[in-house]
């Protein structure tokens, strides 16, 4: 746990939780797993908050608990899930676009509540639907239930893990926690629920009011007595999916943006055939036989067979190994080499930001020094044409960045420094490595810097919010146009510049949080792929 | 030993320094005094950021979800202070954040014990009963009815997602809902006639409307 995911880890609690969150889970990070009396000590809070603040962490699962032998119950705060929080906006963007609007809101409801039952769920994304809608149109269930089976099937939800369900000896005395635990089989089973219903508006107009009223109290008659049929089946989003996802995107684009459309369209095919056959910590897909591929690409591309294989051949020789031949039945068989992928991308990352920072020739180095992996320093002015003192001055400027290293080679035992070689090279994962602390500190860093400027103009914010209010409530009783613009006028011209560039500043720096998080993501697969070694 | 002269050439190093690129006579830089910059100058200007339909909606989910979270009980506020003096407006008062009980109900037989508190069904400016009680969930459910039945309730002004999840609500809860601008407390005034000005401030004055930057 480096300072700087600490940092952020604790910025997004207090940001989305609240200061008592904050430093609960802060002491968590800080110190390790601890019993709830320790925290309480740590912390300085009183034992009801921070046992409201550990149900809050526990909802969302940013925190897990483990019963130790004594008795006690530790908890231990889950640094890597808190750090998703960053990228909530994506998933919820990508369910959109995948499922459309019910997707979007049940993937947001279950993001903002941690986990819910599907009854749960679903009720709650008709009634958010039928606001949108118009006057007197409702949302069925059916429709939302739908798209919530679907999510399941494709492994974006999954169940959480359950209570177990044996019954206990009256004897023994209860666990101080229960045991959770779920079955593989079980978990995107969804439970089979007559869910029917329409969404319910919040203001309805008076004529409805009755009716609702009246359905409402059946509806507590009759719910208020028994459990919901799926009581005790929770269901939370899947981020490993979503991470799956996201790289699939990431693989597609590049390969489209190196040769073409139909090429990335043909490793969607692959990826697309591949996603439930495919381990999460493969290195690379199942073999795939181009007649299968053939005959899987999507209804609107007609390219012949021939074709196809000579787009198979093209990816195949590509130097950026993205795609690998395994055979030669069936046609011939190909993977996706998804480690590689990973590589590939981190590595361009990595160019990119030297290209960014440093200049183009610094890039030319370090892409130098990328292929050519050892390289004496005369070499490098040699191969990079790049005059000696330049060349120089770009390598030390690197190096003391830690983006290149100098390996020595000594000629002999006893290592004299005139007798030894001294070699520049870029350690690939090192260099990720140091780059994703760096993002985490960015994030850390914009943050700050939002909440800053926000704090800053907290009266003038508060100013607009109120003349808003005001003109709102005026409209709706029907004031004139002069009362209207006297209200308007209350907020002077330079106070609506300076909100004016509050608001710009603001957007620029989420939109850069947003970015960072994607930066994140792709060394974090990286990092990842390399870690997980069976 | 070696390196032992001071001053006889200037930045003597340990090894061959022409091996690693630095020529005889060559200005080294200055060395080093004082830590880094806080804000170093920028060299190269970043790129700009990238736009489109999907970066805009992603920033406005992002100031959407903030602004969600805010609101959703699970942004756990610490309680209010006691009062010195406890004044008649308190039992009016809209119900501020209290440290013994939680707002929403989460399901206590997924987390451990030792966690189990209060969940808050009423607002009420006087004491309720034992606020930092543990105990099991029946006995919870009759002090529950029993409150109901000795004192006046008030509902927190619940949105329909409170409503759906309590479900031990009776029908007492329900009358209220309804006839909230009226009958509550017997009091024929609306409930913002109690507003003492103290709630002026920025925590209380969510306009729910607007997005939180």
């Amino acid at each position: 746990m480096t300072q700087a995911e600490l940092r952020l880890c604790s910025l997004l609690l207090q940001e989305h939780f609240g200061e008592i969150v904050e430093k609960v889970g802060n002491s968590l990070l800080r110190t390790g797993p601890r019993p709830l009396r320790l925290l309480v000590g740590d912390t300085g809070l009183l034992p009801d908050q921070v046992k409201k603040a550990l149900c809050v962490l526990l909802q969302h699962d940013l925190v897990r608990y483990e019963v130790q032998p004594r008795g006690s119950v530790e908890y231990e705060a889950r640094s890597e899930r808190i750090l998703r929080i960053l990228r909530y906006p994506r998933y919820i963007y990508t369910a959109k676009t995948l499922y459309g609007d019910p997707g979007e809101l049940l993937v947001e409801e279950l993001l903002l509540h941690g986990h819910l039952s599907m009854s749960c769920a679903v009720a709650r994304v008709a009634d958010r639907l039928t606001e949108t809608m118009e006057d007197g149109k409702t949302m069925d269930y059916a429709e939302v239930s739908g798209t919530f089976v679907r999510l399941a099937d494709t492994h974006f939800i999954r169940r959480c893990p359950m209570v177990p369900e044996n019954p206990r000896n009256a004897a023994e005395p209860p666990p101080p926690a229960p045991a959770l635990a779920i079955a593989d089989r079980d978990m995107y089973v969804v439970p089979r629920l007559s869910l029917a219903g329409k969404g319910k508006r919040r203001r309805s107009c008076d004529e409805e009011e009755d009716g609702q009223r009246k359905a409402k109290r059946q509806k507590q008659e009759g719910g208020s007595s028994e459990p919901p049929p799926d009581d005790g089946i929770y269901w939370q989003v899947n981020l490993e999916r979503f991470h799956q996802h996201f790289r699939d995107q990431a693989l597609v684009s590049a390969v489209g943006s190196r040769m073409d459309q139909t090429s990335s369209e043909v490793v969607r095919t692959m990826l697309r055939m591949s996603e439930v056959t495919t381990a999460s910590g493969a290195s690379h897909t199942q073999p795939l036989s181009s007649n299968e591929i053939f005959r899987a690409l999507p209804a609107g591309y007609n390219i012949g067979k021939q074709v196809l294989d000579q787009y198979l051949a093209l990816l195949a020789d590509d130097p950026l190994e993205f795609v690998g031949k395994s055979g030669d039945s069936g046609g011939g068989t190909y993977t996706v080499n998804l480690h590689k992928a990973l590589a590939s991308l981190a590595t361009a990352t990595l160019e990119s930001i030297v290209e960014e920072r440093f200049g183009s020739r610094c890039a030319r180095i370090f892409r130098l020094l990328l292929r050519k992996k050892h390289l004496e320093q005369k070499q490098v002015e040699d191969f990079a044409m790049i005059p000696a003192k330049e060349a120089k001055d770009m390598l030390y400027r690197m190096l003391s960045e830690n983006l290149v290293s100098l390996q020595e080679i000594p000629k002999t035992p006893d290592h004299a420094p005139s007798r030894t070689f001294y070699l520049y090279t870029v350690n690939v994962a090192a260099a990720a490595r140091m780059l994703l602390h760096r993002c985490y500190k960015s994030a850390a860093n914009l943050m700050e810097r939002r909440q800053h400027e926000t704090r800053e103009n907290k009266r003038l914010l508060e100013k607009s919010q109120r003349v808003e209010a005001i003109l709102a409530s005026m409209q709706a009783t029907g004031a004139e146009e002069e009362q209207l613009r006297e209200v308007e006028e209350m907020l002077t011209g330079p106070e609506r510049q300076q909100l004016e560039n509050l608001k710009r500043n603001v957007n620029k720096i989420d939109a850069s949080e947003n970015q960072v998080d994607e930066t994140i993501f792709v060394l974090e697969s990286f990092i990842e792929s390399t870690v997980k070694r069976p | 030993m070696a390196g032992r002269g001071r001053g006889r050439g200037r930045g003597q190093m340990t090894f061959n320094v022409e091996a690693v690129g630095i020529g005889k006579g060559d200005a080294l830089p200055p060395p080093t005094l004082q830590p880094s910059p806080l804000f170093p100058a920028l060299e190269h200007r970043a790129a700009p950021l990238p736009g489109g339909e999907e970066g805009e909606y992603m920033l406005a989910l992002k100031q959407e979800l903030r602004r969600a979270m805010r609101g959703l009980p699970y942004f756990v506020k610490p309680g209010a202070p006691r009062r010195d003096i406890e004044r008649y407006s308190d039992k009016y008062q809209l119900s501020s954040p209290v440290d013994s009980a939680i707002d929403w109900n989460p399901d206590w037989r997924r987390l451990p014990r030792e966690l189990k508190i209060r969940v808050r069904r009423v607002r009420k400016g006087t004491t309720p009963l034992v606020p930092k009680q543990r105990v099991t969930p029946d006995k919870e459910e009759t002090i529950k009815k029993l409150e109901s039945l000795e004192k006046k309730e008030e509902e927190v002004t619940s949105e329909e997602e409170e409503e759906k999840e309590e479900e031990e609500e009776g029908k007492e809860e329900e009358e209220e809902e309804y006839d909230e601008e009226e009958h509550e407390e017997e009091t024929d005034y609306v409930l913002s006639y109690f507003d003492n000005g103290e709630s002026f401030g920025p925590d209380s004055d969510d306009n729910g409307d607007e997005a939180v930057y």
